[in-house]
């Protein structure tokens, strides 16, 4: 099935965290997905998890950068959705319900796969980002992720100058590094 | 090399900063230099993995905010719903099963009945009928009352929600009529709220106020199962309270409400914060939000953090900002605070069962 314009535009938004887009996706998806939920021994609650978990999924797709929806959003997001909410029914031990599905679906298990890994990796870092301590993990924090200059964050935590800084952030990174391997290589 | 240089020419190649000079001179050392390739490799890999926490980090705040906007607009479902669908829900499931059972129900009654006047004398038969087509009414009655309560179920059925908290901490009621006093950390991007009560009661609350350079915010119980509490046993204090004042807290450490004593020990707070108070009391996480009250029962103060380094270092939100809270919000919100405190003069022990049923477990997600 081609994919519309359309589609193409929005997931474009999506990897590149554009709020409109992402809420494009919700007002045209997630009544679908909460009374297939609702349906299916779920709570409204169930839903807003599950359908963040089927978003989060898209959007590792889509910025991974090699991404190619053979299927309308629609189709994929909902088999995201069956499958994890199914997943989650046997994990929870409830009843299990009769899925026969009306609804189209597409196969999404190497894509759980890989977000199950991504997922766990990533609470590796989060992690060991927790255990390096203060000021490290600020610090960290201030330039990796929130992309704040080296001279903002040396005013910021009270460096002389940004080189200082830029000294103790590499400090810093080199104890971040080799707890996260460490936990890594163990795997996790 | 050092090390240091090593890793920020890395960083910089990644990045694309460097001069083509400077690049091809990496590229050659990398080529000349396996230990220096696997380093650069590996660093590269860790960097990607960090920045995709960010990354991630940042889309799921974005995700939270527009799963709110949505609640908002009544699009993705409130909670209160849900009660009432899963009953109603259950019911048209196990409606025949219901109908079923009472019929069998009916049938063992009459037959046993039957059998029973069958073998006994006639004066224990005229007695056994009138029991059992009671029964039948009775059996009639429970299925009509379930009916009835099913009918009614949204409101006479508290919600008891399943809600996986992120945090606790405490609040306490500032108007009887649902508003309640808690720290503006405590709230903070929280995605829903709910207060709960001694008894174990949760409702849903919404913040009216936050303000984050002071500390304090204000939320709304949504619920409409709550019920009004017409007078509160505190007052709020309006001026200033005064060094080595008796003072105590009631908050939420723990599951269960928790005690505690001390008095205050300077009126300012962390680094000459001339909006909260330092005290001296034991407090753990979650205390945060939590009145202090001194011994003629005003709230002088919200607990809202404490010195790390040092024990029993607490600071506490000075109770004059709750006003000036509420003349920014008197537009949109009408809350009367309390202007007598009742438990002025009695023991403790009467005074904080009297404070207990205000004082709230703010939990969130």
């Amino acid at each position: 099935m081609n994919i519309s314009e359309q589609e193409q535009l929005l997931l474009k938004g999506l990897a590149e965290n554009d709020k409109k887009a992402v809420e494009t996706i919700y007002r045209e998806n997630y009544t679908t997905i909460q009374s297939f939920i609702v349906k299916n021994n779920g709570y409204p609650d169930d839903a807003r998890d599950i359908f963040q978990e089927a978003m989060i999924v898209l959007y590792e797709k889509v910025s991974s950068g090699s991404f190619e929806l053979t299927c309308q959003i629609k189709t994929y997001l909902y088999s995201i959705c069956r499958r994890l909410w199914l997943k989650r029914l046997q994990q929870l031990q409830r009843f299990n319900p009769s899925t026969e599905s009306i609804e189209q679906i597409v196969s999404v298990e190497d894509e759980l796969d890989t977000h199950e890994k991504r997922n766990a990796d990533l609470i590796i870092m989060e992690n060991a980002l927790n255990k390096i301590g203060e000021p490290c993990k600020s610090l960290l924090k201030a330039y990796y992720l929130q992309k704040k200059s080296m001279p903002e964050i040396a005013e910021f935590f009270g460096y002389t100058n940004a080189d200082n800084a830029k000294t103790q952030k590499y400090k810093c990174l080199v104890r971040l590094k080799k707890i996260f391997f460490a936990q890594y290589k163990n795997g996790g | 090399m050092d090390e240091n240089l090593l890793l920020d020419a890395i960083e910089r190649y990644r990045k694309g900063e460097m001069t083509s000079q400077e690049k091809t001179f990496f590229e050659e050392m990398r080529k000349n230099n396996p230990e220096i390739d696997v380093m650069a490799v590996e660093h590269t890999f860790f960097l990607n993995e960090l920045e995709k926490l960010g990354e991630r980090k940042s889309y799921k705040y974005t995700l939270d905010e527009v799963e709110n906007t949505l609640v908002n607009e009544g699009i993705i479902a409130k909670k209160q719903l849900k009660a009432k669908s899963k009953i109603i829900y259950l019911w048209n499931r196990y409606r025949k099963t219901i109908a079923v059972a009472a019929c069998i129900a009916a049938l063992v009654s009459i037959s046993t009945a039957t059998i029973v006047s069958m073998y006994s004398g006639n004066k224990q038969a005229t007695n056994l009928t009138p029991l059992v087509k009671d029964k039948i009414n009775k059996l009639e009655d429970k299925v009509d009352r379930i009916e009835d309560k099913l009918d009614n179920a949204a409101v006479v059925i508290p919600v008891r929600p399943k809600f996986a908290e992120k945090f606790r901490a405490t609040g306490f009621l500032i108007d009887g009529s649902g508003f309640i006093a808690t720290n503006a950390h405590v709230i903070n991007n929280a995605r829903n709220l709910i207060v709960e009560n001694k008894n174990g009661d949760q409702f849903y609350a919404k913040p009216v106020y936050v303000n984050k350079s002071t500390d304090l915010a204000i939320l709304k119980v949504t619920d409409t199962s709550y019920k009004k509490i017409n007078i509160l046993p505190y007052s709020i204090r309006r001026s200033s309270a005064e060094l080595g004042d008796q003072i105590f807290t009631l908050g939420y450490p723990r599951e269960e409400v928790v005690y505690g004593e001390g008095y205050l020990s300077a009126k300012s707070g962390y680094s000459g914060d001339t909006s909260s108070y330092q005290i001296s009391i034991s407090v753990n996480p979650g205390n945060s939000g939590g009145p202090v009250i001194n011994k003629n029962g005003e709230v002088i103060g919200i607990i809202s953090s404490k010195e790390t380094n040092a024990d029993g270092v607490v600071f506490a939100i000075k109770s004059k900002n709750i006003y000036t809270a509420l003349e920014e919000i008197k537009t949109s919100e009408s809350i009367k605070l309390p202007s007598m405190a009742a438990i002025k003069g009695m023991d403790r022990v009467r005074q904080i069962k009297k404070i207990e049923d205000c004082v709230f477990m703010v939990k969130g997600n």
